[in-house]
C-alpha cells in the first residue's frame, strides 16, 4: 500500500474537521435515511433468498463482510496505483457531444453559484488557509486535456477539462502532502475525498473551464475536480471546500456502499 | 478390485468445483445487476434474478466474489499442471473424435462408460468455458483499472470494448452452464461423482 503513514501536524485541525463533516452527514436526514435503506436494500439479495426459499442472511453480517472486503479492494488499488501512469488522452474529434449530465439530482436542480463572491476555502493539514477567488486560480497555470469519464453506472464519455494541475495547487497552499486523504465539500451538498497519491497524479486538475470555455453550471461551475483515474463519483463539481486530512472523510455515495479508493 | 470405489474426482477438484460454481452464481447475478444500471444493450434481466438489490450492493458482492473466483481459478491450473491431470484428462485432442461424439452426442448416443475418460465433445467444452473465464477475468480487471493494465485494455479493444468482452463471454459463460445441467440431468451419476468423488 502507497499511502503512507502521515505525520500527524495538526491533530486539533483533523478533529474540528471530522466534526464539520459529522456536521455535514448527519445533520442531513436524506443521507442518514440512505445509508440505512443501503442496508436494508442488500439484505434482500434479489431474488435468491426468493429461489431457495429461505432468507441467505438474518443480520446485517453479510453487509459489514462485504464492505469489509471493499476495504480490502481500496487497499488492492492503492497498491495497483501507479503514480506516473498516465490515463488516455483523445483528440479533439473523439469528445461526447453532448457530454451527458449526470448528478444525485436532475439537470433541473443544477446549483447556481455566483462567481463575483465566490471564494474557495482550504483548511485542514495545509500551511496557507487563506481563501481564494476565481480570479486568482485563473491566473495560475492552466493545463488542458481530453479524457475519458467513466461512470460507476456502466457507461463512459469524452470530454475536455482544463484548469489548474491539482499537485500544484496543493503544493501552493502548502499541503501536508503526506496526509492520507483529500477531501471536498460541495455547494450541491455533494462531498467526497480522495488520496493523496490520486491528488498529486500529473492528470488531476482542478477544472476551471469545460471544452474551452468556462465551466457550465450543469458540470460544475465554478469549478470541479477533473480525477481521470477514478470513476465519475470521484470527480466532485461545485467544489466550495477542500480540505487535507488523516481522518477518512468518506463520501455521499461512499457511505452508502460505493467503493471509496473507485480507481480505474 | 471394487470398480465403484475409484475415485473419478479427487477432493481437490470437487471443493474447487463447488467454489467455483457459488462464485460464478453470485458474479453471473450482481453482474446483471450491474448491467441493469444502464442496460446498454437494451434490455434488462429480471430483478429476481439478480443480486445485491442496487447497484452498490451489486458492485459490493462482485469486486469480493472476483476475488475467490480469480484465487480458485489459479489454485485449478496450478494443481491440474502439477498433478498432471491436465494433459491426461483433456488432451489429445482430435477433430475426428470431436466430428463422431458430437453426432453422436446430437442423436443421445453418446456413451459415457468410462468417466475417467473424458470424449471429445467434453474436453472441449472444459477447454472452452477454461478460455471464456481466463477472458472474462481478463476482462473484468480492465473494467476495474482500465488505467493500470493499458495492454490489456488496447488488447480488448478499448474501454469500451472491454465491457462488450466481458459480456459475451458472460453470456457464454452462462451458455456452458446451461448445456451442462442439462447433461447432468440427462446423466444424473455424474452429478453423485462431483459430490462424493466416485
Amino acid at each position: 500500500m502507497k499511502i503512507q503513514t502521515p505525520a500527524r501536524l495538526a491533530m486539533d485541525g483533523d478533529a474540528v474537521l471530522k466534526e464539520a463533516v459529522d456536521r455535514i452527514v448527519f445533520a442531513n436526514p436524506a443521507l442518514t435515511s440512505t445509508r440505512r435503506s443501503f442496508l436494508h436494500r442488500s439484505l434482500t439479495l434479489g431474488g435468491l433468498s426468493m429461489l431457495t426459499g429461505c432468507s441467505l442472511v438474518d443480520d446485517s453480517s453479510v453487509d459489514n463482510a462485504l464492505m469489509r472486503v471493499s476495504r480490502l479492494n481500496d487497499d488492492a488499488q492503492a497498491w495497483l496505483f501507479d503514480p506516473k501512469r498516465l490515463a488516455p488522452t483523445y483528440p479533439d474529434a473523439m469528445i461526447t457531444r453532448p457530454f451527458p449530465f449526470n448528478a444525485y439530482y436532475g439537470e433541473d436542480e443544477v446549483r447556481q453559484v455566483d462567481g463575483g463572491s465566490f471564494r474557495l476555502e482550504v483548511a485542514g493539514l495545509v500551511a496557507d488557509k487563506r481563501q481564494w477567488r476565481l480570479s486568482e486560480l485563473r491566473a495560475m497555470p492552466q493545463i488542458q486535456q481530453v479524457t475519458r469519464h467513466i461512470c460507476v453506472e456502466g457507461w463512459s464519455a469524452i470530454g475536455k477539462w482544463g484548469g489548474v494541475s491539482f499537485g500544484r495547487f496543493l503544493r501552493q497552499v502548502g499541503a501536508d502532502l503526506t496526509a492520507k486523504y483529500v477531501g471536498f465539500k460541495c455547494s450541491d451538498d455533494y462531498f467526497t475525498s480522495i488520496d493523496m497519491p490520486t491528488a498529486l497524479h500529473p492528470q488531476t486538475i482542478l477544472a476551471l473551464t469545460y471544452d474551452g470555455q468556462v465551466l457550465p453550471p450543469k458540470y460544475g461551475y465554478p469549478m470541479k475536480l477533473r480525477v481521470p483515474t477514478k470513476l465519475g463519483y470521484k470527480n466532485p463539481k461545485h467544489i466550495q471546500a477542500i480540505f487535507v486530512t488523516n481522518t477518512y472523510p468518506g463520501g455521499y455515495w461512499e457511505d452508502q456502499g460505493y467503493n471509496w479508493f473507485g480507481g480505474s | 478390485m471394487d470398480n465403484s470405489r475409484q475415485i473419478i474426482h479427487p477432493g481437490w477438484l470437487r471443493i474447487w468445483h463447488w467454489v467455483n460454481a457459488m462464485a460464478v452464481l453470485v458474479l453471473v447475478a450482481s453482474g446483471w445487476r450491474i448491467y441493469n444500471a444502464t442496460a446498454f444493450l437494451g434490455f434488462a434481466f429480471p430483478k429476481d434474478l439478480t443480486l445485491g438489490g442496487w447497484l452498490g450492493g451489486a458492485l459490493l458482492w462482485h469486486f469480493a466474489a472476483m476475488w475467490v473466483l480469480a484465487i480458485n481459478g489459479l489454485m485449478y491450473l496450478l494443481a491440474n499442471s502439477l498433478t498432471g491431470r491436465f494433459a491426461s484428462r483433456f488432451f489429445p485432442l482430435s477433430l475426428r473424435g470431436l466430428v463422431s461424439d458430437l453426432s453422436d452426442a446430437l442423436r443421445g448416443r453418446l456413451a459415457h462408460a468410462d468417466p475417467l475418460v473424458y470424449n471429445m465433445v467434453q474436453r472441449l467444452a472444459y477447454l472452452f468455458v477454461l478460455v471464456d473465464s481466463v477472458l472474462l477475468v481478463a476482462s473484468g480487471l480492465v473494467l476495474w483499472k482500465s488505467v493500470q493494465f493499458p495492454v490489456l485494455r488496447e488488447v480488448l479493444g478499448g474501454y469500451e470494448g472491454a465491457r462488450l468482452v466481458h459480456f459475451a463471454a458472460m453470456a457464454m459463460l452462462v451458455a456452458f452452464v446451461v448445456v451442462h445441467l442439462v447433461m447432468v440431468l440427462l446423466v444424473p451419476r455424474t452429478l453423485i461423482h462431483m459430490v462424493r468423488g466416485h
